[in-house]
């Protein structure tokens, strides 16, 4: 279970949060159709930092903005919505997975 | 005396309390202290259960949470009864029931035992090759018909109760600056010198006593006490400052962000449970830094025959002795890859047991017991194996052979009752490897052992391959104070320590019989042979995932905590690969079986999800309703007469309402209040509809679309004054279009002045409809002029009703004149009542949600999730007029244009007119033709379909494509009795002028 920083709250457990798909998604609807299809549908699927949104549906309700290794789940930083994506270096090698011990992912 | 094996005296047993229990109805006396293993071992029992496949005669390998073969069903009653818990973590108590599992009929003599006959049929991958068997009856294989059943009677493990678990299970969040995990040397001296450091510190041990090895070490001091006394007097001191200490508490899963899972046993070691008292608790701890010491398990070596019963892991047997002065036999053989098994021959000797022989596989073994056996005069044989043993329910002797040039005809049988072997030890990573953190090979010693940590963890003691005492607690202590942020450990001063790596192997030792006929076991839980591996790998499996599923080793109830590398080390082998080469498969939580209880906790019956219950459900109840779940509400279904069945109460309660009135609970609409000085700009741009010019006192139905364009959601809109608004939601959709308005005025539009707050559980709903409804509400209303002129359909107005606030809306969902009545949910009660015995009088009658659907689809007004799927459009629904296409922007505007959204053909709602009285399947295809071909593409669906009280025939709605331009083709519904014609026509079935709404 994560523990996410809430930018208003602090440090709370997953549990009173619920995702909200990827951040910084631009909603401009004065675009031709395929520039609109990416908008609604297309979304890249990164081994390393992720900007992600959240909402802290069971606390202050707020939705803000997490940057997450998805190789470690380490969360590097939370901001506020309307904020400009901070600058994290990913730490670690290239956040490479651990090979040994973490190798399938085909449950027994 | 508890048991003729016992010593007289030393262990931590109580021998002046004895304990009764039965094992497969036998009795026998333990004492206080005994786990179930000790105190049959007490008894001389070896003999404890029959293997999952070939029905093998099993004992005792280990002492605690690594045992692969002492399973046993332990019984308190019919419910209280536990399958497949491990003997040696079972603690005795006066009274205790068990017995023995997959036997028959008893496990000294066991029908089941034709397999190890048949093994040559059974071999690795068995039942994947009954899978391909041939064709048998219509299709199904061999496999389904006849070995499925066979095999599953035949293998297994105990049998779990059919009873519901009557025991009641907490859960606890706990936090803390420390938590250790692991009670032993390691862990007590980090959790001493966190606790001294003032950390919040939480210590768990599996164990029912703290100090894992501590407490088989009569010879050992720290600090110049006894090694237990130092246990007692660190759990003291721990408990003095306030630490946390958890005994019978298995850590088994380690989460992101430092998140573990405890299981906590309470009760089960109680000979009799205080009732009410939790069986379980499940800890979810969250901690600033980890420290694991959860030591490391003893490898059994792989050679013929090397599962009878009396055949043990040489420190299980030091175990027994040492703390439950148990002599585990008379004459010991021991063979061993590693210095510490010397430990437990002389400890044995001194207590009395003769050992046979010590068979050292090293070719130039050294180490510090290895030079005190020979000091004792006890028979080493230097570079020696063992190929075989014999006997059938107890070993009766080892086949003892050089290592070196192993013929089959090569060995000396030496007798004995009892064969210890150490294959070295195997550092308990689980924890580790779960939280991520990446494990490495030491090649000196053959072991994978614990990297840098992923997480804000340390590893010490035997778990991270240190050895020794002094190891162990000195690198606690350092890791409990780094822990706690307070600079150096300290050492101790240990005496009988026993210091040095010690050796050890991996894989199978070699042996020159016919491997066809011998079974050297590597998994013992799931009976996986050497053999079997080698077989998989021959067979060509070559990833190690590969080979585990293949053969199933490790895939035990264990997860092969004895067996794991000695299986890594004969598939490396047999792929002519190193270990890393090969990789390691995925340690998973949980480290040991959790119970279903401890993970549900209070979460199951009436608890596992709430249920919604509005403030008129006792009213309804006494008036007979029936309920439906809807979601998590329980709503009126409806409201049977005598001898009516929901048909004929629904047919009576639409033709009651269209001919007087009916009253019905709508309490669980959802609903939102919008206020602020851009309310209405905000609901411009969430709703279709345009609200700018929507005066105060009227409402609008409120169309919701998702961004790429589809509906999400409907509901009437009042407004009720220039800057607030009362909002109603579908009632499944209530949470999903509060958090929808919530991110766009948040994260889109945060320039809006808007607040939002959900009002659903504040006001109750009561809907009054028909010809008469405002013969029922008007004596009770106060404030309100109710006329048709100052009243009309689509408005809202706040007065009192009943002496009580409300907000009365003039709206309709059956197509009858219609009020809905909204009231503080506390007063609902009473309002029902004031209005059903106005109804009542007047010849109304209550209608529950069956008949609410009716009539509504008598009316073709659609509901968002029946009529709609999350693909249709408003014009879909013949709803285009209710979108702005000239406000600016909204919610899905866009989309609107999108190429596929404004294509033709796209599925259209219509209404289905039927013959006859069959009412169609919802959900039912649709089709041009009566008997289309196999692959014809249905043309549309069925979303609704009821019988109509008031036409007097079915009716349906339905999405077909071009379905307004089909109006009046007939199309076909297929069912298994033949095809159902239907003639497609408009979807409003009642009353389409909209007359009787405007009364």
């Amino acid at each position: 279970m994560l523990l996410i920083p809430c930018p208003f709250c602090g440090p709370r457990p997953e549990l009173e949060f619920r995702n909200a798909g990827h951040a910084h998604v631009t909603r401009n609807p004065a675009v031709d159709d395929p520039a609109w299809a990416e908008t609604l549908f297309f979304r890249d699927n990164p081994k390393g930092i992720m900007a992600e949104r959240w909402r802290h549906v069971s606390g202050c309700g707020r939705f803000f903005n997490v940057l997450r290794d998805t190789v470690s789940d380490a969360i590097l930083a939370s901001y506020k919505a309307g904020e400009p994506r901070p600058d994290v270096p990913l730490p670690g090698p290239e956040g490479e997975a651990p090979r040994i011990g973490a190798g399938d992912e085909v449950a027994p | 005396m508890t048991g003729e094996h016992r010593l007289a005296r030393g262990g931590r047993v109580d021998r002046a309390r004895p304990l009764r229990f039965t094992f497969d109805g036998h009795a026998y006396e333990g004492c206080q202290g005994d786990t179930l293993a000790s105190a049959l071992l007490a008894n001389g029992v070896h003999l404890v259960g029959r293997s999952f496949k070939y029905h093998r005669p099993r004992g005792f390998l280990a002492a605690g949470a690594e045992e692969p073969n002492a399973l046993c069903t332990v019984a308190r009653d019919r419910a209280r009864t536990e399958p497949n818990l491990r003997m040696t973590q079972v603690e005795l108590y006066e009274g205790l029931v068990a017995s023995s599992q997959n036997s028959w009929p008893a496990r000294g003599f066991d029908l089941g035992a034709v397999n190890d006959l048949l093994s040559p049929l059974l071999g690795a991958g068995f039942y994947y090759k009954t899978f391909m068997g041939p064709r048998f009856v219509k299709g199904t294989t061999l496999w389904a018909k006849l070995f499925e059943p066979v095999i599953r009677r035949a293998a297994g493990l105990g049998v779990p109760p059919k009873e519901a678990d009557p025991d009641h299970y907490a859960n606890r969040f706990a936090h803390c600056d420390v938590l250790v995990v692991g009670g032993g040397a390691a862990g007590l001296a980090a959790a001493l010198a966190a606790a001294r450091a003032g950390a919040r510190t939480i210590l768990c041990d599996e164990g029912a006593e703290m100090g894992g090895a501590l407490l088989c070490e009569p010879d050992a001091t720290v600090d110049g006490m006894p090694a237990a006394a130092w246990v007692a007097a660190t759990l003291a001191e721990l408990a003095r400052r306030g630490a946390t200490l958890l005994p019978r508490t298995q850590g088994f899963g380690y989460y992101n962000h430092n998140f573990v899972a405890l299981a906590q046993r309470l009760t089960d070691h109680l000979p009799h449970v205080p009732a009410g008292a939790p069986r379980e608790r499940l800890w979810q701890v969250r901690a600033k830094r980890v420290v694991l010491a959860t030591g490391a398990a003893e490898r059994p070596l792989v050679f013929p025959d090397n599962d009878r019963p009396g055949v043990m892991l040489a420190d299980a047997a030091r175990a027994y002795l040492q703390r439950y002065g148990v002599k585990p036999g008379t004459q010991a053989l021991v063979v061993t890859a590693h210095d510490a098994a010397y430990r437990t021959a002389l400890a044995l000797a001194r207590a009395g047991v003769k050992i046979a022989r010590i068979v050292d596989t090293r070719p130039r073994p050294a180490g510090p017991g290895l030079e005190a056996a020979r000091a004792a005069g006890l028979p080493v044989t230097v570079g020696g194996t063992v190929v075989g043993t014999t006997g059938s329910l107890r070993v009766s002797g080892a086949m003892v052979a050089q290592a070196s040039g192993t013929g089959a005809t090569d060995f000396e049988t030496v007798p004995c009752d009892l064969l210890l072997m150490s294959g070295g030890f195997t550092p308990a990573v689980h924890l580790f490897s779960q939280s991520r953190g990446k494990l490495r090979f030491d090649a000196e010693t053959q072991r994978y052992l614990p990297g840098d940590p992923a997480q804000a963890q340390a590893s010490v003691g035997a778990c991270a391959g240190s050895w020794g005492l002094a190891a162990a607690l000195d690198e606690g202590s350092a890791a409990g104070a780094a822990a706690a942020g307070s600079g150096a450990g300290r050492s101790h001063a240990v005496t009988g320590d026993h210091a040095g790596e010690g050796g050890g192997i991996l894989g199978a030792l070699p042996h020159g019989r016919d491997p066809a006929r011998v079974k050297a076991f590597v998994d013992f839980q799931n009976d996986v042979t050497a053999k079997d591996i080698k077989l998989a790998v021959r067979e060509g499996f070559r990833s190690i995932e590969h080979v585990k599923r293949y053969t199933t080793t490790g895939m035990a109830t264990d997860q092969g905590k004895t067996s794991n590398m000695n299986s890594l080390a004969i598939a490396a082998g047999a792929l002519g690969r190193t270990l890393p080469e090969v990789g390691l498969t995925t340690f998973r939580q949980p480290y040991t079986p959790v119970t279903f209880g401890t993970f549900a906790g209070a979460a199951r019956d009436d608890l596992f999800d709430p249920v919604r219950r509005t403030p008129i459900h006792d009213l309804a109840a006494a008036q007979g309703a029936r309920f439906e779940d809807v979601g998590q509400w329980k709503r009126a279904w409806y409201f049977p007469e005598a001898g009516e069945d929901l048909h004929a109460a629904v047919a009576r309660e639409v033709r009651a309402t269209r001919a007087v009135a009916g009253i019905f609970d709508a309490s669980t609409l959802g609903k939102i209040e919008v206020v602020g000085p851009d309310a209405a700009e905000f609901l411009n741009r969430l709703y279709t509809n345009a609200w700018t010019k929507l005066a105060p006192g009227r409402c609008r139905y409120g169309l919701m679309l998702d961004e790429p364009g589809f509906v999400m959601d409907d509901g009437v809109v009042g407004r009720l004054g220039p800057d607030r608004f009362h909002v109603t939601t579908t009632t499944g959709g209530a949470p999903r279009v509060l958090n929808h308005m919530e991110d766009y005025l948040q994260t889109e539009f945060p320039e809006l002045k808007v607040w939002l707050t959900s009002v659903t559980e504040q006001w109750a709903v009561i809907a009054v409809q028909g010809p008469r409804a405002r013969d029922i509400v008007a004596p009770l209303v106060e404030g309100i002029d109710l006329s048709a002129q100052a009243f009309p359909h689509m408005a809202i107005r706040e007065g009192r009703i009943c002496g009580v606030p409300t907000r009365l809306f003039r709206v309709s969902f059956t197509g009858e004149l219609g009020f809905e009545v909204n009231v503080p949910a506390d007063y609902a009660a009473a309002v029902w009542q004031a209005l059903w015995e106005r109804t009542a009088a007047l010849g109304g009658t209550a209608y529950g949600t069956e008949a609410m659907h009716v009539m509504r689809a008598e009316k073709g007004y659609v509901i968002v999730g029946q009529e709609t799927d999350g693909t249709t459009t408003p014009d879909d629904l013949g709803l285009g007029g209710m979108v702005a296409m000239s406000k600016p922007d909204f919610v899905g505007k866009r989309s609107l244009a999108r190429p596929d959204l404004v294509a033709p053909g796209r599925k259209q709602l219509v209404g289905l007119a039927i013959e006859g009285r069959t009412v169609l399947e919802e959900g039912a295809q649709i089709t041009p033709t009566a008997d289309p071909p196999v692959g014809t593409h249905a043309i549309g669906h069925v979303t609704s379909a009821y019988w109509s009280p008031t036409a007097g025939t079915p009716i349906a709605l339905a999405l077909v494509e071009n379905g307004r331009a089909r109006t009046g083709e007939t199309v076909f519904v297929p069912m298994p009795g033949g095809a159902i014609a239907a003639r497609v026509v408009g979807p409003v079935f009642h009353d389409p002028e909209g007359k009787r709404l405007n009364g």
